[in-house]
């Protein structure tokens, strides 16, 4: 593993090859906001709250620092105007889904977000998919997907899976970020009368 | 639609799972839609979890996840078809049919679908029946052409 040296907000920080620009800060303890990022999933880039400038060959990019890989001399600037105006819009876009998340809530506070700027349309998911990520990939019991398309996706169990699987296990409650997921379980717990018999 | 056809169309596939979609269209084009049971096979077979199969088969509009009549009604609402009285053509044939688009009828005779564009503009505008484009169509004409379907 060869080492790599970058600079992050003016530091000087090594990391190794194949780690990403947000492992890299985050083992620095330079903050970088995340939604849809953890530490056990594969990276997924979906929230872009983790939006970063980097510059390498002379020119500027905005890139998804969970996604991105570190390189050698690059520079990363995780706050600055243009950043923050990304971040604030993208909150305040999540917020008209989920608009009593606390952790929507404390990132509005940092950012200045505005949480009725746009109109509210209450699906209470931002499509993190950390639920969907957690059942496929550290579970594999690939109880719960996403249906459909833009701006209609949602996140839907497979009742038979559902029904023998997530009684016992329900570890990905705590990972939503909004309590959408919980309201989908329990509905697709109603609807299944598989469970009292196998209990 | 039974097991034994279904296996047959992922046998045809080699039963790879590179080849999900291609074996969805199959089962589509054969059945018209994709009863859960059918993707459940599926999903045993190509050993893909069940939750990918219903991403894909709820992501693409060729694929439905609810039963369609015998015929499927394509109306294009595209802008050539538009300007020339598209949405009077839909009007009789949603008259004709007592379905609105995305329906299906009771007896399972027409399903019903609005189009944005059938690439054929010169023809507009265009209803196409199971496949066959019928051009230059006025309400009147639409319905004597679906008479013809049983």
């Amino acid at each position: 593993m060869s080492e790599i040296l970058l600079q992050i907000d003016g530091k000087e920080v090594k990391a190794t090859e194949g780690m990403t620009v947000l492992e890299a800060a985050q083992k620095e303890g330079i903050p970088i906001p995340t939604l849809c990022h953890h530490q056990k999933l594969e990276p997924y880039g979906a929230c872009r709250v983790c939006t970063v400038e980097v510059e390498a060959g002379g020119r500027t990019r905005l890139v998804a620092s969970c996604l991105y890989p570190v390189e050698p001399n690059l520079v990363v600037k995780t706050r600055s105007q243009k950043i923050d105006k990304i971040r604030r819009v993208l909150i305040e876009e999540m917020m008209a889904h989920a608009p009593d998340s606390w952790q929507l809530q404390e990132l509005a506070k940092e950012y200045g977000a505005d949480r009725d700027r746009f109109e509210k349309e209450p699906s209470f998911c931002i499509h993190c998919g950390l639920c969907v990520r957690y059942c496929a990939e550290i579970k594999k019991k690939n109880a719960l997907g996403f249906v459909d398309r833009g701006a209609r996706r949602e996140i839907s169990f497979i009742p038979r899976i559902a029904a023998q699987e997530c009684w016992n296990c329900k570890e990905c409650f705590e990972l939503c970020p909004t309590s959408a997921l919980q309201a989908a379980y329990v509905l697709v717990q109603a609807l299944s009368p598989a469970r009292s018999s196998s209990e | 639609m039974d097991i034994d056809k279904i296996d047959r169309i992922i046998d045809k596939y080699h039963g790879e799972a590179s080849s999900l979609i291609q074996i969805l269209l199959d089962i589509q084009s054969e059945n018209h839609w994709l009863p859960g049971e059918a993707l459940a096979r599926v999903s045993e077979v190509l050993d893909v979890p069940l939750t990918r199969i219903q991403h894909i088969a709820t992501f693409y509009k060729a694929f439905s996840l609810v039963p369609k009549g015998r015929h499927e009604i394509h109306i294009c609402m595209g802008t050539a078809c538009h300007v020339r009285g598209a949405s009077r053509v839909l009007d009789s044939v949603q008259d004709l049919t007592g379905i609105k688009p995305g329906e299906t009828d009771l007896d399972m005779k027409f399903s019903l679908e609005t189009v944005n564009c059938l690439g054929c503009c010169a023809l507009g505008p265009v209803m196409e029946v199971d496949g066959k484009p019928h051009g230059k169509m006025a309400p009147a004409r639409a319905i004597d052409v679906l008479k013809n379907y049983e």
